[in-house]
């Protein structure tokens, strides 16, 4: 413990997105204090500055060798870099999308963008976090810039509410993930994640160890779950996505995925891979359960935001099922998934911001009656949204379940393969419902949709990448496997 | 052949579409012609590819093979053989008929409309032509998409109800054929079809893979009893729909039978052979009466669709009762008369959607009831129509009575029975569509809009000329489409009865 305290320049340099960022957000933050309301876009442009930068910072670490560093409590790796080049990229796309929208709804402010610097900031340290303690100051540094911004349109009662149900459903999942935390530490002496590994791997387990350290595995399985959404942990999710202003359903239904995952695979695999015949069964429950739910649920929703919460459900159940195989090319097919999701996800929110007029949330599937005609362009991004979250080839939706099925048949999971595509069968249901109202109905409003250039050109890039990278997605197949 | 002409032949019309949409539904008139333009010379390349094929051997020909996704050793791999090469003909001859048919009829959408045909097209000759199981997974289902949006945005008045049942019934289908794919791609570690059809598979195996795949490719065909979403979607989608539906998509049901289930599942084949052979007695017996009963043109049309298909099940499946050690020619003549029926009945069910669609666009009506006596105000037109009748009914010299009769003589040597209840087709058919055209077509005019009615013009003139034309010259001389598949259908033969345990 003694010699890792002393800290050379040259470690910091590991770490220096993190460090990056967290001074952005300082500056930002003061610079914000000092402009007149009338030049908020210069905040909104130095937020966009400070992504790039981390990103491209993150990016020149790739391929770096594995480095541990601040007392083995922060990693860094492939997965760790990668991870935060896509947080940060899909950040910015986020933020591009939003704009429009929270210039028309008044939420233009220096807060929301410092908030979503942070709660970058704490992904990022999740995608690096070695100690289940570093792991849970980043989860918590995300979960409470996540709570403030589903609040802060703090005129709309609904918003309140679901950040109040958020902040309330959230406290109790940290406290189940300490309470695991404090079992695995109790048992295996140690919160660092390749200690935990050693002392789990190690042979002359006593049942009474393996016992605890199980006990504590649940809690920390039922934390991560409740982070992705996963049934039956799922309760919030419903109620905060349609609650939450679009552009914040939008930036905590993508990007936290990709932290969560990261977490998930620093705990469960780096840390508690010899346990995974145990977490295993607890994730095929939590897969079907949620495919089940996610697919059958969303039939019944008018609101679209309810009806992308329920798919996100169920796109978590397959993301979790990548993970049952044990496999280094059964967690690649997991991150495949959460990349192929993200990308889907925002642009299916893109499209919902798109529809939203001043004063007026295009909320409903009715809203989308006639979108064909209104806008054929924006109807068909949504059509190739919505058949490749069906799972329809050639988009690349098809690919990423394709991955995961594979992996779980080969895993000799074959009735939970064939249940896993009835069930996505029957979600393409609510994705047609979709498709049916945008073509084959007629429209109710004549309403011309206004958008900004930057935002059509990165929505039409958005959705031409699902197409394009479905026709070749071997990049992206590999790319994902490489990082385990 | 130097260059890659399977590849042009699909990537032409779907690009040719994209370009389509990009001229816009605000020209009508240049997509048209830019859609026919495009849809003759895809044509004119299907008979180039005919010309260059050689139909001594059964190998596969005009073979492309470049790696796509190596992560799962995925290959862009096409090629043909005398099972594909007439169905990807049928395809492209049958694109522009419905191009013409949709020419003056469709004036919504123009544009989307072509190029929702064009690229369907594309996808269909992709399914026709893929050797590797993946990628012919993702032509089979992209292949809904745009006959999804045709029947949603051009169908009738219950078009939604029709589109989402039609997709997710196919849907439905389909995913398990993709599990047992996966299945079989972690036994054998190649998604390469011709791999699978080499590959060892235990009775047990062939027994699951054969039902998944029998799933995918019996809601297709479709067979009873998950037929249901035919008559939905042939009743709403419109005329060019229909054509497409009954012409070339069911064909990709029995062409998934010729290509997959027998070769890679022979043992389950002939295990269950009983099972198909009686669902597609069902099929012909029962959906004959059921037709019988309909008072929509394109309904009972339809349900004929269904009993002409159940044919195609019945020959391909009646081989295994039909081979008797040294004598292959009664299982022969039932695999090659489910290949003249898929042929035929593309012609003559495009026929007859067509004719129906004449009347649909005159008196928006295909109720039989509406009409009577049409052939006092539509001579010319009703000439023709009488003759798809026959050829529906199996008329000798038809090209409706080779592939039954084939498959009728395929059948005898099965099992008696399963031929008399077969032929039992011969009165049905003739039936059913005879009483059609009586009510329709003959006796006196029943109703003033009947009288007012303008004959065939010389767009629709042409068209129903030319499918004339195809269906006499394949019922008197169909030696020409026998050959062509002949090698590949025998050497079929032989891998469905190797025994792979």
């Amino acid at each position: 413990m003694t010699s890792n305290f002393t800290i050379e320049l040259n470690s910091l340099l590991v770490a220096l997105p993190e460090i990056f960022l967290i001074s952005g957000i300082v500056v930002v933050l003061l610079i914000d204090l000092f402009l007149k309301s009338k030049f908020k876009q210069i905040t909104y442009h130095l937020t966009h500055l400070c992504l790039l930068i981390t990103g491209v910072l993150s990016f020149n670490l790739i391929g770096n060798p594995e480095t541990v560093i601040f007392s083995n409590s922060f990693v860094l790796d492939d997965m760790g870099s990668v991870f935060k080049v896509f947080i940060a990229g899909s950040t910015m796309v986020a933020m591009v999308y939003s704009r429009h929208y929270l210039i028309e709804q008044g939420l233009f402010k220096g807060e929301y963008f410092v908030l979503i610097l942070l709660a970058v900031f704490g992904m990022m340290v999740m995608a690096s976090g070695s100690s289940l303690l570093t792991l849970y100051i980043g989860l918590e540094i995300l979960s409470l810039s996540l709570y403030t911004l589903i609040a802060i349109a703090r005129n709309r009662s609904v918003s309140v509410e679901a950040a109040l149900k958020y902040f309330i459903l959230g406290a109790i999942a940290s406290g189940l993930l300490l309470y695991g935390i404090s079992m695995v530490y109790g048992i295996s002496g140690s919160i660092n994640i390749e200690e935990i590994f050693a002392f789990a791997s190690g042979s002359n387990l006593a049942p009474r160890e393996t016992l605890i350290l199980n006990f504590g595995l649940v809690f920390l399985v039922i934390g991560i779950a409740f982070k992705l959404g996963a049934v039956p942990f799922h309760m919030w999710v419903p109620d905060v996505y349609e609650g939450a202003p679009t552009s914040v359903t939008m930036f905590l239904s993508t990007v936290p995925k990709i932290a969560a995952l990261a977490m998930l695979v620093r705990i469960l695999i780096d840390g508690l891979g010899p346990m995974h015949s145990y977490w295993s069964d607890l994730f095929i429950a939590l897969s079907l359960l949620s495919i089940a739910l996610g697919s059958v649920v969303a039939i019944m929703q008018t609101n679209i935001k309810r009806m992308l919460a329920y798919s996100t459900i169920s796109h978590v159940g397959f993301i979790m099922l990548g993970f049952v195989t044990g496999t280094i090319s059964g967690y690649g097919s997991a991150t495949f998934y959460v990349i192929v999701y993200v990308l889907m996800s925002l642009a299916a929110f893109g499209i919902v911001i798109l529809l939203n007029s001043k004063g007026y949330e295009a909320d409903n599937i009715s809203d989308y009656k006639g979108l064909s005609k209104r806008s054929p362009w924006f109807a068909l991004v949504m059509l190739v949204v919505m058949l490749s979250m069906a799972g329809v080839p050639p988009f690349i939706g098809f690919y990423s379940k394709f991955f995961i099925l594979q992996q779980v048949v080969s895993a000799g999971f074959l009735t939970i393969a064939i249940i896993a595509v009835v069930f996505a069968v029957i979600s393409a249901y609510y994705y047609l419902q979709i498709i049916k109202s945008m073509y084959f109905d007629d429209s109710e409003s004549e309403a011309v949709i206004k958008a900004p250039m930057d935002m059509k050109i990165v929505l039409s890039i958005n959705g031409a990448l699902i197409l394009v990278v479905g026709l070749f997605p071997d990049f992206w197949m590999k790319l994902a496997v490489s990082l385990f | 052949m130097d260059y890659n002409l399977l590849s042009l032949l699909i990537w032409l019309p779907i690009l040719g579409g994209v370009v389509v949409i990009l001229v816009g539904n605000s020209r009508p008139e240049t997509a048209r012609w830019l859609s026919i333009a495009i849809s003759i010379i895809v044509f004119v390349l299907s008979i180039d590819l005919l010309s260059g094929y050689d139909s001594s051997t059964h190998s596969m020909q005009f073979v492309e093979q470049f790696s796509w996704i190596t992560q799962f050793d995925i290959n862009y791999h096409i090629g043909v053989d005398g099972i594909s090469l007439p169905l990807i003909i049928l395809t492209t001859f049958s694109t522009i008929l419905v191009i013409v048919a949709g020419w003056e009829v469709i004036t919504r959408r123009v544009a989307h409309y072509m190029a929702a045909f064009l690229i369907m097209e594309g996808l269909i000759i992709g399914v026709f032509s893929s050797l590797d199981a993946i990628l012919f997974y993702a032509f089979w289902e992209a292949s809904l998409i745009p006959m999804l949006l045709i029947i949603g945005i051009w169908g009738g008045d219950n078009r939604v109800y029709a589109a989402i049942k039609f997709f997710l019934y196919t849907f439905l289908g389909s995913v398990f054929m993709l599990i047992s794919l996966i299945y079989m791609y972690n036994k054998g570690g190649s998604f390469s079809i011709l791999a699978m059809h080499e590959m060892d598979l235990s009775l047990v195996e062939q027994s699951w893979i054969f039902w998944a795949f029998f799933m995918a490719f019996a809601v297709k065909v479709p067979m009873f009893p998950v037929h249901t979403w035919l008559p939905d979607a042939h009743v709403q989608a419109p005329t060019g729909g229909s054509v497409i539906l009954a012409a070339i998509m069911l064909k990709m049901g029995g062409y998934g039978f010729f290509r997959f289930s027998l070769p890679i599942t022979p043992d389950a084949s002939l295990e269950f052979s009983e099972v198909v052979i009686i669902l597609s007695l069902i099929a012909i017996v029962y959906i004959g009466f059921v037709a019988l009963v309909q008072r929509d043109m394109k309904k009972l049309i339809a349900y004929s669709s269904i009993s002409h298909m159940g044919f195609v099940t019945l020959g391909v499946f009646a081989l295994f009762l039909a081979y008797k050690p040294g004598a292959t020619e009664g299982a022969l003549l039932g695999l090659e008369g489910a290949m003249v029926q898929m042929i035929s009945h593309g012609f003559i069910s495009a026929a007859m959607f067509l004719v129906v669609g004449v009347l649909y666009d005159r008196l928006h009506s295909r109720e039989i009831a509406t009409y009577g006596g049409v052939i006092n105000s539509m001579p010319k037109f009703t000439g023709f129509a009488v003759l798809f009748a026959m050829a529906n009914a199996g008329l000798p010299a038809t090209s409706g009575f080779v592939g039954e009769f084939m498959v009728i003589l395929g059948a005898i040597q099965a099992n008696i029975w399963y031929a008399v209840l077969a032929s039992l087709t011969l009165i049905l058919g003739a039936a059913y569509t005879l009483w059609m055209v009586k009510r329709v077509f003959w006796g006196p005019i029943t109703n003033d809009a009947v009288k007012e009615l303008n004959d065939i013009n010389g767009r629709e003139f042409a068209i129903l000329a030319i499918l004339a034309l195809a269906v006499l010259i394949v019922g008197m001389y169909p030696q020409p489409v026998i050959e062509v598949m002949h090698a590949s259908i025998e050497n079929l033969l032989q891998q469905g009865l190797n025994s792979k345990l």
